[in-house]
């Protein structure tokens, strides 16, 4: 059961606690908040996790570890609505453990704890709003203007990494706008209105999937949604991605839409999510999951010959195209194509030889497979994590991850060669590490391998050829 | 009144580094230094401006974002703590700055007469954007003159460059007939970098000058052609080259401080005095001088 307890959308606007009195709308928005904090003050939650688009950071991710941040926050915008003191109580230690797992899985991440920090008005009203006693201590995020998907997801699976270590029950809370269009003149309280009619339907497309709890495939809406409704100001439509990723990517919640409204044009909405046990389940899960960040995008030290070329494409094709550079950069050996002949067998679903070997070789009905790692056919990324980086540092790496995937790269293999994992007669596992990566690599092995009856050796040895802590190398019949 | 004039323009960059790199006693970190070819190019300028009389600074900063119109500071004084909100770290500055608000009234009246929608910022709470801090810090550390801060509209954003241009040409002419109705003799800052791409990661020592440069050649090719444009006097070409310019090189002239400015100065054919150019997380920030009394502009 995730520690993840409960998950809420609110709106970024000062409005509805500044003058929810003045239309009708910001009123229902109100009310939208005071529901949605009655329900947390009914649950257990002992800390509220705070991502916000209104505080954009440039270098890596930045969080809040002051313990008692206070200040008076005005809009840049909305000035005249009046001004917000705040004094916010914050879980500095929870902040310190997040940022230390940002950076176990490869981001680059910073604590801010100066007196005077102007915390953004999105979480300031959040929080007066959601937690007006202070009574659950809250931690606040930043959203990064260079963050990818696979950027925010590892973001978010480090922010699991601490909850889980911690063992506290969490309330995650992802602060945006619908669509975010506002009008650029003043407008009258009583004028107000989602400022146009394709916003508004996208609106409600996006409020249909949260209320059947179908927030992975909202999330893998999240680059549609963002080209649709989405002026492009500084932050673009992450938090889906980030709120789907803490939740573990499922589509398993109850949704409860508590207010949809318009804030000066924008479309403002509270939603409550609560895990549930049924629900519509994984319908589009098309995207790869990332497990670690494989590199800072300071591509233009690593990626000279081509950069005056990809100055000029996208930033998201940049960015995978620089991922991928690093990624075999940093993966060691020269990769190979597989050796071609007669009963060989090669794939590209599997990740590429590193010497002159096939994947398989058939023999009568008998099929052998050359020894199979946890590298990503594409990426040549490792799942769970290399065990050391390019001087040689050992890493904190996840046997579970890479055991998983080593499997999956030999089902693809017995696959393609016509055979499958219940075919399977022999196994000959490599373990660097025996004492650390026994039990969680049994485990693993065990989820495929419990009722296949295969033979089995597991040796521990020194190194293998990649920064890899486990290869299998399989027999199996046709 | 009349007899008001713009007596000068600079383009006057404001990453919170700079400040950092000087340890000035208003703000609290510590630095080793760094960033020198920028900080000597301000300088420079510093002197060229010691010979040019003025009352009051003019300045136009992309870090007050405003979506709902232009807005002016219309509080008299401005006394608190900026800290930024992306670089902490760096730059912990205690301010104290006077605001014309006579001046920023009559600019805001004319442009609203000239059909823009402006507002003044009157509430006393409101923490001044670190960009005109910046700014103003470096070229005036004194802080004894007057200063007119107006937001950067986001016009950019929701529609185009070429609309962003549009208000910024009529923008930079309100200016322009405010002040010289005004009486007053102001000093105009665009405060803003070139081209915009920054590192993602930062190195142990933010001021460890053999990690600086700029991200990519594109970037460089990009800011020195617009340097070359504007040191031949050829700012309309800058203002028609800009939506690329922007969109290539991620300008921060997408804020419009800089057609502003330019637009204000009537397009500039003169050459300006070139103080310094530098980079500063990988983003080209360049130091210029357009001595507009001098050179017989209004
Ligand atoms: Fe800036």
């Amino acid at each position: 059961m995730s520690r993840i307890i409960k998950s809420l959308v609110v709106p970024a606007h000062p409005h509805p606690y500044l003058c929810p009195d003045a239309n009708q709308g910001w009123a229902n928005i109100r009310a939208g908040f005071d529901e949605a904090r009655r329900q947390i003050e009914e649950s257990d939650a002992d800390l509220l996790i705070i991502y916000s688009t209104l505080w954009p950071s440039i270098i890596g991710h930045q969080i809040i570890s002051d313990p008692n941040p206070e200040w008076i926050f005005v809009d840049h915008d909305f000035h005249d609505l009046g001004s917000i003191p705040y004094s916010l109580n914050i879980d500095a230690q929870f902040a310190k453990d997040w940022d230390a797992a940002n950076k176990a899985r490869g981001l680059q991440s910073r604590c801010v704890n100066y007196h005077g920090f102007p915390i953004d008005g999105g979480s300031v009203v959040a929080l007066k709003l959601l937690n007006p006693d202070n009574r659950i201590p809250a931690v606040i995020c930043s959203s990064n203007v260079y963050a990818n998907r696979a950027e925010t997801t590892v973001l978010a699976k480090a922010c699991t990494d601490a909850v889980e270590a911690s063992g506290k029950k969490a309330i995650a809370v992802v602060i945006m706008s619908m669509s975010n269009r506002m009008f650029t003149q003043p407008v009258s309280p009583d004028e107000d209105a989602i400022h146009s009619l394709k916003d508004d339907e996208w609106n409600q497309k996006i409020l249909e999937f949260l209320g059947e709890g179908r927030l992975e495939d909202l999330a893998q809406l999240s680059r549609t949604i963002q080209g649709q409704i989405r002026v492009q100001k500084v932050v673009s439509f992450k938090p889906m991605w980030w709120l789907s990723a803490i939740n573990g990517q499922h589509n398993n919640f109850n949704g409860q839409v508590l207010a949809y409204e318009a804030l000066h044009g924008a479309g403002g909405a509270v939603v409550v999510l609560d895990p549930s046990e049924g629900g519509i389940g994984d319908k589009e899960f098309d995207e790869d999951d990332v497990e670690n960040y494989l590199g800072d995008r300071n591509v233009l030290d690593a990626v000279t010959e081509d950069s005056i070329v990809i100055e000029e494409q996208s930033l998201a094709e940049f960015d995978s195209l620089v991922l991928k550079t690093l990624a075999k950069e940093e993966s060691g050996p020269e990769l190979w194509q597989g050796t071609e002949g007669e009963n060989l067998v090669n794939t590209d679903a599997a990740p590429k030889p590193v010497g002159p070997y096939p994947h398989a070789r058939r023999i009568g009905d008998l099929l052998y497979l050359s020894g199979v790692g946890p590298r990503q056919a594409q990426t040549n990324s490792i799942p769970g994590g290399p065990i050391k980086d390019e001087n040689g540092t050992p890493l904190d790496y996840d046997i579970e991850a890479q055991t998983r995937a080593c499997i999956e790269n030999i089902k693809v293999i017995l696959e393609a060669s016509g055979s499958g994992i219940d075919k399977v007669l022999d196994v000959t596992s490599f373990l660097v590490d025996m004492d650390r990566d026994f039990k969680g690599y049994n485990k693993v092995y065990s989820e495929y391998f419990q009722d296949v009856g295969a033979t089995r050796t597991t040796l521990a040895v020194r190194a293998l050829p990649t920064p890899i802590a486990v290869e299998l190398k399989v027999i199996a019949s046709l | 009144m009349g007899g008001g004039k713009i007596v000068a323009g600079i383009i006057a960059p404001h990453p919170p580094h700079l400040i950092y790199a000087e340890n000035p006693p208003q703000n609290e970190p510590k630095s080793e230094g760094g960033w020198e070819q920028l900080r000597w190019g301000y300088e420079r300028m510093r002197e060229s401006l010691e010979e040019v009389d003025y009352d009051v600074i003019v300045i136009l900063s992309p870090h007050w974002q405003t979506y709902v119109g232009t807005h002016f500071l219309g509080v008299e004084n401005f006394k608190s703590l900026s800290v930024d909100p992306v670089f902490p770290n760096l730059f912990r500055f205690n301010y104290d700055m006077q605001v014309d608000i006579e001046l920023a009234k009559a600019i805001h009246d004319q442009a609203e007469a000239d059909g823009m929608a402006v507002k003044m910022m009157e509430n006393p709470d409101f923490r001044v954007d670190y960009g005109t801090i910046v700014s103003c810090h470096l070229t005036r550390p004194d802080w004894d003159k007057p200063i007119v801060s107006i937001s950067s509209n986001r016009s950019r954003h929701y529609y185009s460059v070429e609309v962003m241009q549009e208000m910024m040409m009529q923008l930079g002419e309100s200016t322009r007939k405010a002040i010289e109705a005004s009486g007053k003799r102001v000093l105009l800052i665009a405060s803003n970098s070139l081209s915009h791409r920054h590192f993602t990661t930062e190195s142990a020592i933010p001021e460890d000058m053999s990690k600086e440069h700029i991200t990519s050649h594109a970037m460089h090719l990009w800011d020195m052609r617009i340097l070359d444009l504007m040191r031949e006097g050829k700012t309309q070409q800058v203002v028609d080259e800009m939506p690329e310019f922007i969109e290539q090189a991620i300008s921060e002239n997408d804020g419009g401080s800089l057609t502003w400015m330019f637009s204000a100065l009537e397009m500039p054919t003169y050459s300006p005095l070139m103080h310094g150019y530098g980079t500063i997380i990988g983003t080209g920030n360049v130091i210029m001088e357009w001595q507009h009394e001098k050179k017989g502009g209004i």
